[in-house]
């Protein structure tokens, strides 16, 4: 049984249809890289799976729970900008990952302790120790989608969606934000959603990469159709592209 | 050069800032000396003389009937209603800004309403409020809750609207509730917004005091100014005008200082 299933998923906004006929099984621990042109519901399948908006037919679960109907605690999310809160230290915004789900939004005494000694702990291992005092707006780039990254985690989601967790940042950083997602994963097993525009990241980092886009094109009215998963491949085996063609539906396959 | 990018120094930026003030003293000065050479009894400009020694004399002699220092004494009456006024305006804003900012619900139940209300001249108000409150302190202190509240829940309402979306759902895929995502995560970040607002609120608030004491009071800044209009004693007028405008300003201060010392995180915003 899969772990994530989305079943003939369809979104549409007002008349135009964004996403349509999706779908997906994923197995527990799995990346999956989503990539595709701008405009080509990316972007609306995450948030779909986020359940920040639901789908206008179709349903999409996760470890066999009825579909949410708002983000909860089973999906954690990286964005690419404002994933962080401002007006908290970067101790604060660790330890806001598991206080948040408390009554007051805070945890006193004790519990309070324990969480800011855990809070240290993980801040350790993303390398972060040593600014754990400051404010997010002084950190850079890198170290601000660390602290987010460290944040979603210490929620323990069952699924981490990212997106576009480092469009906005420079190819140095870029790697060794990569060398860290990958330490991060091999340690916790978790089952991620990527959507990038780079590809190669998205073959890099990714177990599967789904290709979205429109399978039918109308010339004279481009938005009549929506996009789907043309492409599902295998990228593992050191991320060398093009190994196996796992999807069966929307293409076309040599005879 | 182009004049965009001529930057004054240091002390250029001083002698630049406070040119303004001398002048204005300087015209003040030669203008009432004008008036006082062609009668010494002039009473519409003052000589800045004058004015210092009335300054000294409201500060710190009492009335002659009661003894009372009555600068101070109206100074302490008008702060209080101001601060009330504001600080009511101020509570009863956040909450609700948070509120119609934050539920949809609430958003289509109210925001049109204040809309609607932010409307309405408050000083049109105030001989209603005059007959259903009397002309005691009540009556006041609903002037400048009713003059600043629907500006201060509209600004707020709005300030939590543009928070990001993004931190929102991160928030609830944290787990958090409609509660805790108000306390924790709009609250903090609407308060420096707050004391912004609330800073361009005291000019208005200044206006619906001042207008409220000279019509109906019995002590307060502004209604001693509307007392000695009728003596012309320009001289106790500027002092009061001088005194409220000293204020105000170490009021917008302080409120500045408290912004920055308390929510460092908000940087440039301020």
């Amino acid at each position: 049984m899969s772990f994530v299933s989305v079943r003939n998923v369809f979104q549409t906004y007002g008349r135009r249809p964004i996403i349509e006929r999706v779908d997906l099984d994923v197995t527990e621990g799995e990346f999956i890289s989503i990539v595709g042109a701008s405009g080509c519901g990316k972007s609306t399948f995450l948030r779909l799976l986020l359940a920040q908006e639901r789908p206008t037919r179709g349903e999409i679960r996760i470890a066999d729970a009825p579909p949410a109907s708002e983000p909860g605690l089973d999906r954690g999310v990286v964005f690419q900008r404002y994933s962080v809160f401002p007006h908290l230290t970067v101790r604060e915004n660790i330890v806001a990952g598991e206080g948040f789900r408390r009554g007051w939004g805070r945890f006193f005494g004790a519990a309070r302790r324990a969480a800011l000694t855990r809070a240290d702990d993980t801040l350790a291992r993303i390398g972060l120790d040593h600014v754990a005092g400051h404010y997010p707006a002084t950190l850079s780039g890198g170290m601000q989608q660390r602290l987010a990254i460290g944040q979603a985690l210490a929620a323990r989601p069952r699924v981490l969606l990212l997106d576009e967790p480092f469009g906005a940042l420079d190819p140095g950083t870029r790697q060794s934000m990569h060398a860290f997602l990958t330490d991060l994963r091999t340690e916790t097993g978790m089952t991620v959603f990527m959507v990038t525009h780079d590809l190669e990241e998205a073959f890099k980092l990714g177990d599967r990469v789904l290709v979205f886009d429109k399978p039918r094109w109308d010339p004279h009215d481009p938005d009549v159709n929506g996009a789907t998963i043309t492409y599902d491949f295998d990228a593992r085996n050191g991320g060398i592209p093009f190994q196996t063609l796992e999807e069966k539906t929307h293409v076309l396959h040599p005879v | 050069m182009r004049l965009i990018n001529l930057k004054p120094g240091r002390p250029l930026a001083v002698f630049l800032a406070l040119l303004p003030f001398a002048l204005a003293f300087l015209a003040y000065a030669v203008a009432s000396q004008i008036r006082l050479e062609a009668n010494a009894a002039d009473k519409l400009l003052p000589a800045p003389g004058t004015v210092w020694d009335t300054a000294v004399r409201l500060t710190t002699e009492g009335d002659r009937r009661t003894g009372r220092i009555l600068f101070w004494h109206d100074t302490w009456a008008s702060l209080q209603r101001l601060g009330l006024g504001i600080g009511i305006s101020a509570g009863v804003g956040l909450i609700f800004g948070l509120l119609i900012g934050l539920l949809p619900l609430m958003r289509s139940f109210l925001a049109q309403f204040v809309a609607v209300l932010s409307m309405i001249p408050p000083l049109a108000l105030l001989p209603i409020l005059f007959i259903v409150f009397g002309l005691g302190e009540l009556s006041k202190v609903v002037l400048i809750v009713i003059g600043t509240l629907p500006f201060l829940i509209r600004d707020l309402s709005q300030r939590v609207l543009d928070l990001p979306e993004e931190l929102l759902v991160k928030a609830q895929t944290l787990g958090a509730s409609s509660w805790v995502i108000a306390i924790r995560v709009a609250l903090p970040q609407v308060m420096p917004r707050l004391i912004q607002s609330v800073r361009l609120s005291l000019g208005p608030a200044w206006l619906f005091l001042i207008a409220a004491e000279a019509i109906a009071s019995d002590l307060g800044l502004g209604y001693r100014i509307f007392l000695v209009r009728r003596y012309l004693a320009m001289d106790v007028i500027l002092t009061y005008v001088i005194w409220i405008t000293i204020l105000a300003f170490l009021i917008d201060w302080t409120l500045r200082w408290v912004s920055r010392r308390y929510f460092p995180w908000a940087g440039a915003g301020l």
